[in-house]
């Protein structure tokens, strides 16, 4: 007994509650904090992901209670400055990759909780050298000036006259969810513009816009049809991949349903550019090259029409990612494969192989340009310069 | 000194089919499963690329996915009187190797057994007197059709088989074949298009009173999501199943069906490119304590568990159990023994080959089970008071591939080169169709597995020793149906047609069907039998022997879909009977 209470005596608050400890797992859901926290095969919350963002590198750091390397000496008021200021103990400024403009809306309640499901955890020693920018871009000082610019912190108030479910899911998807970071375009600066949830270029990915926008984003999806893309990464429009697919895997395959229907709510209702250019004419040279490169390699799984089949093809008519106005995701995917998202509600996990070896750059370029134009798609052609600088950027294998 | 590891609940030697299926069923329940395979992991995404997958000359030829001599070679030999040499390439037949095992490169043909097929010595005895079957070494299953029928259904469903059930309920349905056993339900989805051979076939079939039907095919007819929730695609005829992992995901396989689940599991856990070298008993020699195996790096451990699985290929089961000295090894001069009794394999011969003018087959489309069949001459569903053998075969024609290197028939008399061969396959590509005769193979006192005396592998262990040949029996069997095979085939006038005869003198060289059964059979009787009717060793309790091992003879269809119902049928029972009370479940 005397054991325990020198344990219990030790910090300076008492044992948290293992329902507060719940709590802040399911916040830490929320938030997706895995996502970058966790490294691949690395320990869970151990840091050390790099983030490839447009001003050099970033290493995420260890959130687990080790003393030498994690936040073992941080307080909760530590904690809750640095996630919804991003100023870290000692003046310490930290890069907006940590969505701290985002995490701002988060309840001072609710960061409680998360800090007390991260105190829970089993410490991790994992130095992290988390500042791998170059000049100028390795001065955290420099963040005082980004913050003053960029950074509100205005709590925002519930629009009147939306259902509770849509405030919920606007609160989910601008605070913990934290969606703009991907699917916001950034200023040079980084910082959002006002296009919120449009699309923009990540890491050699583009994440799509995710408004009700008819063609580009999900307006043609039902709330439902959202809900089940967020829980299983797959539905009949649509399947996730690439980064979005370690979103669901992380966070919303993991989100309550009521969760994933308030955020569908919301995306749902936010109002998106339905134009579009005209698609070319099948005629057009690139579109019968394309549809030659289609039949003798894509339509096997993708079939004719580009309907895909259920649960394990994605459809390409119709398709959202299909069109974006960057055709960045699309090229990548061709050249280096990709898998879908692997969930309980979804396990198969098909892959679609890479065809770098296979299709050369016109190829690629014309395929891309069949696929957005086809079907009654309808989207900008792919030149192959942009199938030539993607190909470069690419790890040899 | 083996490296001693913690203990596992199951301990599972092969990922394959049976595998996968008791890895799957035994996590269900609870237990924390350990899956050893020697071979390396595989899945569609990264082994079986659509790109690079329909590439005849690595797959088909070069054999990139089966087991290597190197790793593993057997000896063989006709008779006794011989001495056995080891087969320096497998031929004859093709063991898989690596996570899925042969369920990676099957055809997919998913058959169920009839229902005498499993009390074949009772039944065929009752029929027609023991005298008829006295020069064979027939003997009953100790399971019933009826018994595993559902298990077969948990199969087909899993696999989204494409058929047309004969049988629901007692009921004879249209279309099906209505010699079969009766089933609960219609196969999960439809048969696949039928090519026209298999119609031509079908036709001529029918005009002579028999009952064709689509053969039932783990190719699925369109998409699917199995039970387990994992989702297939549609089949694109591509004809690259035998001998190639599927790379549309629509060849029903342990990475198709189930893999993706099962490794997702917390409770399950799979070693690959670890060796087992034996299985490890305790001092009463009647319960298993533990493998040894080698690790990746050639390290050896030892891996104790509750409960050892034996799910490799079904001769390598056997010549595990013969190097761990469990089981009594049979004795083909006194009939005694029972580790390595009843080996049987598949007959063939008695096939026709059909070249027309007048019509295209388009062969470039295909599927492995793209077949249809007639099973008025299988097992004994027809009267053999009259004729000298018992058993029957599986008539059949079908598209499997048309593929540029090996399929490539020319009419008799053809060079086997030059320019006047060239000139042949060109002209006879897509005009010849094949109907073909899978015959029952029927065990017989002298054909059996045992240990090589001589033939060891890389780690000094004897060679599995494959005495066989075709029984006489088996051989008036096959050339009987091979005549009612000639019947169709002139019916449909060919401008010319060939036919084959089944011979004695088992070769190993030819590619002929890897359908090895028997070695470590099932049955009622401790003393004709290694397993019990639930798979289990009667020597040591807490081993069960999964696989085609079990079978006590061979029927004249492909085995897989008995293989995995028989794991349904075991893990059933370790599930609701062993796990509760460990030890023996059918007293000896």
């Amino acid at each position: 007994m005397v054991g325990v209470a020198v344990m219990l005596a030790a910090p300076a608050f008492a044992a948290p509650d293992p329902a507060r400890i719940e709590a802040g797992r399911y916040q830490a859901i929320l938030a997706d904090c895995i996502g970058c926290h966790t490294a691949p095969g690395g320990k869970a919350f151990a840091g050390g992901v790099l983030l490839d963002t447009p001003f050099g590198k970033l290493a995420t750091p260890n959130i687990t209670p080790d003393k030498a390397t994690g936040l073992g000496n941080w307080s909760a008021a530590d904690f809750r400055a640095a996630v919804k200021t991003g100023m870290a103990p000692g003046g310490r400024r930290l890069y907006p990759a940590m969505p701290y403009p985002a995490y701002a809306r988060i309840s001072d309640a609710d960061l409680n909780d998360l800090w007390a499901y991260l105190q829970s955890l089993a410490p991790v020693r994992n130095p992290v050298n988390v500042n791998q920018l170059a000049f100028p871009f390795n001065i955290r000082g420099l963040m005082a000036g980004w913050n003053w610019l960029y950074f509100k912190t205005a709590a925002i108030q519930p629009q009147p006259g939306k259902s509770a479910a849509f405030s919920r899911g606007e609160y989910l998807v601008n605070g913990p969810g934290h969606c703009g970071a991907c699917h916001t375009p950034k200023n040079l600066f980084g910082a959002d513009t006002a296009a919120a949830l449009t699309g923009s270029a990540l890491q050699g990915w583009f994440a799509p816009d995710i408004t009700a926008a008819p063609r580009r984003g999900i307006g043609g999806w039902h709330v439902s049809e959202v809900v089940t893309y967020l829980k299983t990464g797959h539905n009949s429009h649509a399947m996730a991949t690439g980064p979005m697919a370690e979103v669901i895997e992380n966070s919303t395959a993991l989100m309550r349903d009521a969760d994933l229907a308030a955020i569908a709510t919301y995306l749902t209702a936010l109002p998106g550019d339905g134009a579009a250019p005209a698609p070319l004419s099948a005629g057009d040279a690139r579109m019968k090259e394309g549809a030659l490169v289609y039949d003798s390699n894509c339509r096997g799984c993708h079939n004719s029409g580009g309907g895909g089949q259920s649960l394990i093809f994605p459809p390409l008519a119709a398709n959202p990612v299909v069109q974006q106005q960057s055709a960045d995701s699309l090229i990548r995917v061709v050249l280096a494969g990709t898998q879908s998202a692997q969930t309980a509600r979804a396990p198969t996990a098909a892959a679609m192989p890479s065809f770098a070896w296979r299709l050369n750059d016109v190829e690629v370029a014309a395929v891309l340009t069949y696929i957005r134009n086809a079907w009654g798609n309808a989207a900008a052609p792919v030149s192959p310069d942009a199938v030539t600088k993607t190909r470069r950027s690419m790890p040899r294998h | 000194m083996a490296k001693l590891l913690p203990r596992k609940d199951v301990v599972i030697m092969g990922l394959g089919w049976t595998g996968s299926i008791l890895g799957q069923e035994l996590t269900a329940a609870g237990l924390d499963v350990l899956a050893i395979e020697r071979g390396p992991w595989r899945d569609t995404a990264n082994d079986f690329n659509i790109g690079y997958m329909p590439d005849e000359l690595r797959y088909a030829i070069r054999k990139d996915l089966f087991l290597k001599p190197a790793d593993e070679a057997m000896t063989m030999r006709n008779n006794v009187s011989q001495t056995a040499l080891p087969m320096r390439d497998y031929g004859s037949f093709l063991p898989g190797a690596g996570v899925g095992g042969a369920g990676v490169h099957w055809n997919g043909q998913c058959w169920r057994y009839d229902p005498s097929d499993f009390i074949a010595k009772s039944h065929l005895t009752q029929r027609y007197g023991a005298r008829k079957i006295a020069e064979l070494q027939l003997q009953d299953w100790g399971v019933t059709f009826d018994e595993i029928e559902h298990c077969y259904d948990r199969y087909e469903y899993l696999c989204g088989t494409s058929g047309k059930a004969g049988v629901i309920k007692g009921q004879v349905q249209q279309g099906g074949n209505p010699f079969e056993g009766s089933r609960s339900r219609e196969y999960p989805n439809p048969p696949l298009k039928r090519p026209y051979c298999a119609s031509l076939f079908e036709e001529a079939a029918r005009n002579l009173g028999l009952h064709p039907f689509p053969t039932p095919a783990a190719n699925l007819s369109r998409p699917y999501v199995n039970p387990l929730g994992v989702a297939m695609g549609e089949c694109t005829y591509c004809g690259y199943c035998e001998r190639f992992g599927c790379a549309n995901y629509s060849k029903s396989t342990p990475q198709t069906t189930i893999l993706p689940v099962l490794i997702r599991k917390r409770n399950f856990e799979v070693r690959t490119e670890c060796e087992v070298m034996k299985i490890n008993l305790h001092p009463d020699g009647k319960t298993a304590k533990s493998v040894t195996y080698l690790d990746e790096k050639g390290v050896e451990c030892e891996q104790p568990g509750d409960l050892i699985l034996l799910c490799g290929y079904g001769l390598m089961n056997v010549r595990m159990l013969f190097l761990s000295g469990i089981g009594k090894p049979y004795d083909p001069k006194t009939g005694q023994g029972t580790l390595g009794r009843n080996y049987c394999y598949q007959t063939g011969g008695g096939g026709a080959t059909l070249y027309f003018d007048d019509k295209r087959f388009n062969p470039f489309m295909g599927a492995g089970a793209l077949i249809s069949s007639a099973h008025d001459f299988n097992g004994d569903n027809f009267d053999h008071a009259h004729l000298d053998f018992v058993g029957g075969a599986s008539i059949s024609s079908g598209q499997t591939n048309g593929r540029p290197i090996s399929g490539r028939p020319t009419p008799p008399g053809t060079p086997r080169w030059g320019s006047q061969w060239k000139a042949a396959t060109a002209a006879t590509y897509g005009h010849v169709m094949s109907i073909g005769g899978s015959g029952s193979s029927y065990a017989i006192r002298g054909n059996y597995l045992d240990l090589d005396p001589t033939y060891t592998d890389r780690h000094g262990r004897p060679l599995l020793r494959i005495t066989f040949d075709f029984p006489d029996n088996d051989i008036r069997m096959q050339n009987w149906v091979g005549a009612q095979v000639e019947k169709i085939a002139r019916s449909l006038n060919p401008k010319i047609l060939t036919t084959g005869k089944a011979s004695k003198g088992w070769n190993a060289v030819p590619y002929q069907s890897t359908h090895n059964t028997g070695g470590a059979v099932m049955g009622a009787d401790p003393k004709t039998s290694v397993v019990n009717r639930y798979l289990q060793s009667w020597d040591v309790s807490n081993l069960f022997v999964l696989g085609a091992s079990a079978f006590p003879q061979n029927a004249a269809v492909n085995p897989t879909g008995t293989v995995c119902a028989l794991a349904y049928w075991a893990a059933e029972a370790i599930r609701d009977r062993y796990i509760k009370s460990p030890g023996a479940l059918v007293p000896a």
